[in-house]
Formats: C-alpha cells, structure tokens, sequence
C-alpha cells in the first residue's frame, strides 16, 4: 500500500519536473501504429495510383498517359460510370425520400421503425455479388420476374435495355441501374432520414393557423428546408454508385464501366502500353469525386443552418 | 414527437396512415422480391413451378467433384482468416490512437476522424490500383498468401470500425474516469486495461462485428490482386454451379444480416442502460 502511495508520490512530483518534455515524447510516440499503418496502406497507394498515371515506362514526369481518354471505349465507359451513377442517384433519391416520409407516420420507437431502421442497414451493407446473383435470378433471362412479366403481360423485359443488341438486360449498364437502385435507396434513407426527423412540429402548426394546406406546407416549408440535406444524400449516394466494382463486375465481362477497365487493364500485362491507364483513370475518379464531395460540403453547410 | 396521435389534424410533413402503409409495404415487397427470387432459384425443382428441393445441392457431396468446390472452401478459409487478422489490426492500431487521442491529445481526435473516414470519398478501386505495386513488394516477402490482405481490407474498414467507438467514447467521460483510476494509484496500464477498456466493451464488440460483416462481403480489393477470397470465389462458381454458388449467397446474407441484428442489439441493450440510469 505504502510503496504505492509513495510511488505515484515520486510520478507526480517528476511529472511537474524536468522529466514531462520526455514524458510528453513518450506519449506521442503511441500514435506510431496507427500513423505507420495509415501512412503506407491509405497514403502510399493512393499516391501510388496517382503517380503511375502521370510517369511513363522509365518513370519519368508526363502527360502523355492522359491520351487514354481519346480512346473511344474509355471515354464512353467514363460517361457510363457517370450516366449510370446519376440515374441510380436521382432515382434512389427520389424513392428513399418518399420512403423516409412514410416512416415519419409510424411510431418513432415502434416496431415498424426499428424493423425499418435495421432492414436499411443490412441492404446498404448487401452489394456485390452476393446482390448481383439476386438480381440474376430476377430480372435474368430466366429470371422470375421475367418469366412472369412474359406470361402474365406478354412483356419482354429486355424491351427495357437502351441497348437492343448487347444481349440480355442484366448484362448491361440498364440493368446494372436496377441493382444499383437496390444497394442506394436504404444508403438514401439512412441519410436522408435525420433531416426528416428534425423538421419541427410547429413548422406544420404555424403553416395550417396561416390556412395553409398541405400544399403549401410543402411548397413554402418542406422542399425549401430539406433540398440541401436532399440533394447532399444525393450525392453520397453518386459516389457509392461512382465508385462501385464488385456488382457490375459479376455481372458482366466488358469493360462497360471504368472500374471494370482498371481491373482488366491492371491484370492483362500482355498489351504494352496500358501499364499506366488505370493510373490514368484513377486520377480521373479521383476528380470527379473531389468535385462531388465539395458540393457535399456546400450543401452540408447550407443543411446545418435548419438543424438545431 | 409524442404529440402526434392517430385522430390529430394532420399538419407538416406527417403522411396519413394509410398512404404510409401502402409505401413500405410497396418498400418492403420490392427489397424482399429478389432475395425471394434467390431463394426459389436455389431450392426448387427446376421443372416445376412449386415444390422444394435439395437436389441442386447434391453435387455438393459427391467427392468426385469436390475439385469444383475446393475453390471455394479455400476461399471461405480465407475470407475468416483475414476477418480474424482485421479485427486484430482495428484493435493493435486504431483503439489505442483513439483511446490516446481522447485522453490525452485531444485535438488528435480530428485528425483521427479524418484519416477514418477518408477511405470513403477515395473509391476503393483507386486503393486498389496502389495497392498492387505495395503488394508486389510484401508478397516478394512472404509468398503470394491471402491473410495479408487483412492490411489493406482494414483501410476501407476504417470508415465503419472507427464509428461504434467513437459513439461509445463520446458517451463517456473517459477523461474523469482515468483521472478517477490514476488518483487512485493505478497506472496508465491498469488505467487502460480496467477502466477504460471495459467501458468501451460495446463499441469495441460492434466495431469488431461490422468489420467481420465488410471483410465476409469485400470483392474489389481480392478481385483486383487476384486473391482468392469467398466472394471471388462466388463470382467464380457462378458459372460452373450457380445453384450452390446461390445457396452460399444466401447463406452469407443471413450470417451478415444476423450480425447486424446482434449490433442493433447491442446497441438498443446499452441504449436501455443507459436509459435506466438516467
């Protein structure tokens, strides 16, 4: 007990003494780990990525590698990514959103909302292949949803594609969207849903004493204060689309969308000359998703003047 | 919120019951209907429109083609192999840097936060593109073997391991609980090891619990440095047996949709407490 006591007697008193500044080393030194491991996992191949996009065969400086987006089929899976993503954003947007209202009428703390609430965090969680199987199995050639829309309606769902003769509606980017509205709309709604929550009762009560319906409620009060945390959802979900290789990947052997292009590209090394392209085409995600998360930040700033 | 009874005008945003109704369970069918497709693909005959059946898992045991499913089995060995090395680095780098940072170098915290949520808005496709240089230098070290993944699953990890903690830090007042325990004469090792960690039992289960659900779903990274992994060799066996490659999907979906029920369940059982004692 004593030697205790007296022990932490003598750190006290060398802790105000000449021993801190070490003291204070010392415990900067246990931010190491994490600082090594961040450093060569997160920072060396990020600048990795970039770097062999902008050096040539020797290694030297050039950008020469940006010539890969005159090629035809990079440019139009550049614009698939981009066109693919867009739809997924505005199409889970607007479903999630509808959904996020629904919830609002059910008890906060009943079992519909907490059912609801987990049932949207398993299906952010549910993509790659294990979904892209799923979908195989729906809207597939044998699909069952197919099968029924043909006998019930008489109706190919292939009529869907926007490309006729790329072969069936799964393997193509149209397809690809309904899968990738699967995996965005619960990401919508678990983002969008705190927005929702922090509209104030008295917005609606102030709104229906002026004589207002619910019209106007909307059109003055509603769209007016959650369009920024709406349109940053929207966003978020761009990027989880943008970024997205797993379902599209099992889904289909082209290089339709610019992941896909990176990892052929980056493991067929029989071509010369395209050692340096998936560089090239990280920088150019990189880009787009800088400028997508600083629209983020706008509309964050805007979205956290109604909260609170 | 508690004022909002059924026969109430409706005023704001509040949807009618009804209308409510229709959409989530428009919602519900909608998110169910694959996965029910799955299932029915898996498990019923396949010249009948209804029936059940375990015919297409047959092959599964006939040990003349088990070089089919060899594959696969390696790669669910791998895949909990590497979930296992993951959380073991979340636990050896990232909780001591945020229990550090919490107690005493407190504006570490956002640089923290930052560094974790970073692999968010960097896609995973580009991580990748580096990865494969690192790689060739640590595989020239230990041999072409699939558990060092672990390193670089654990990046896009960070993101989703970083915030159970975090939300149970920030529940805390972990600065007076260590200041209490040091008082007492113990040192920053007892401090740690007694106070602090058991405090953040829940967080850290969560964390742990997520991190096994991401490694058990991760794709890109496995498919980019050609590892084999369970679902690489999912997409593998899609083509060769899609039924059992079905059956695993489902199976997968279950384990992870179970392990996000026992982490809401953790979660609402602190959240109780926490109620309890307020």
């Amino acid at each position: 007990m004593t030697v205790v006591a007296s022990d932490a007697a003598v750190d006290r008193s060398a802790g105000a003494g000449a021993v801190r500044p070490r003291r204070r080393a010392a415990g900067w030194l246990g931010f190491t780990p994490f600082a090594v491991y961040t450093l060569v996992f997160l920072a060396v191949p990020t600048v990795l990525a970039v770097w062999s996009g902008l050096t040539d065969e020797k290694g030297a400086f050039t950008l020469a590698n940006f010539g890969a987006y005159a090629n035809p089929v990079i440019l139009r899976a550049f614009g698939n990514s981009i066109l693919l993503s867009l739809a997924t954003a505005v199409a889970s947007a607007v479903i999630g959103a509808v959904i996020c209202v629904a919830l609002l009428a059910v008890n906060p703390v009943g079992f519909t909302r907490v059912v609801a609430d987990a049932a949207a965090s398993v299906f952010a969680q549910f993509g790659g292949v294990m979904l892209a199987f799923a979908f195989v199995a729906t809207i597939g050639t044998t699909g069952l949803l197919t099968l029924f829309l043909k006998q019930a309606f008489g109706f190919d769902i292939n009529a869907l594609a926007l490309d006729k003769t790329a072969g069936p509606l799964i393997n193509q980017v149209s397809g690809m969207f309904f899968v990738y509205v699967y995996f965005s709309v619960p990401l919508m709604v678990i983002a969008f849903m705190p927005a929702l929550v922090g509209l104030r009762p008295q917005w609606g009560e102030a709104v229906a004493t002026l004589g207002g319906g619910r019209l106007s409620y909307w059109l003055h009060v509603g769209f007016p204060v959650l369009a920024p945390s709406f349109f940053g959802s929207m966003i978020l979900v761009f990027a989880g689309a943008f970024s997205s290789y797993a379902t599209a990947s099992a889904l289909t052997n082209t290089g339709v969308i610019i992941p896909i292009i990176m990892q052929q590209d980056l493991s067929s090394e029989t071509l010369p000359g395209i050692a340096h392209v998936p560089g090239v085409l990280a920088i150019g995600m990189i880009v787009v998703m800088a400028i997508v998360m600083w629209l983020y930040s706008l509309l964050q700033r805007r979205a956290s003047r109604w909260q609170r | 919120m508690s004022a909002r009874t059924p026969r109430a005008p409706r005023v704001g945003a509040t949807p009618s019951r009804t209308t409510a109704t229709v959409i989530l369970v428009l919602a519900a069918l909608g998110f169910l209907y694959p996965l029910y497709a799955l299932f029915r693909f898996a498990f019923w005959p396949t010249a009948q429109t209804h029936g059940f059946t375990l015919q297409h898992l047959e092959r599964l045991a006939d040990p003349g083609q088990a070089y089919m499913y060899a594959q696969l089995f390696e790669g669910i060995q791998n895949s909990l192999v590497i979930a296992v090395v993951t959380v073991v680095l979340m636990i050896v780098f990232l909780l001591p840097a945020m229990i550090l940072a919490e107690l005493r170098y407190r504006r570490v915290r956002q640089v923290i936060e930052f560094v974790c949520l970073l692999p968010i808005s960097i896609p995973t496709v580009v991580l990748a593109v580096g990865f494969v240089p690192v790689y060739q230098q640590i595989w020239h070290l230990t041999g072409s073997v699939a558990w060092v993944l672990a390193f670089a699953i654990g990046i896009i990890v960070l993101p989703y391991a970083y915030r159970p903690i975090q939300s149970n830090m920030s529940g805390l007042d972990m600065v007076t609980l260590s200041e209490a325990s040091r008082s007492l004469g113990a040192g920053w090792f007892a401090t740690v090891w007694s106070v602090i960690l058991p405090n953040l039992r829940r967080g850290i289960l969560s964390s742990a619990l997520i991190t096994v659900s991401v490694v058990l779903g991760e794709y890109t990274i496995a498919s980019f440095l050609t590892q084999n992994t369970f679902q690489t060799a999912l997409a593998l066996l899609q083509h060769a047996d899609p039924y059992v490659a079905a059956t695993f999907a489902l199976a997968a979906l279950l384990l992870i949709f179970l392990i996000l029920v026992l982490i809401g369940a953790v979660g609402s059982v602190s959240g109780a407490r926490k109620r309890k004692a307020a």
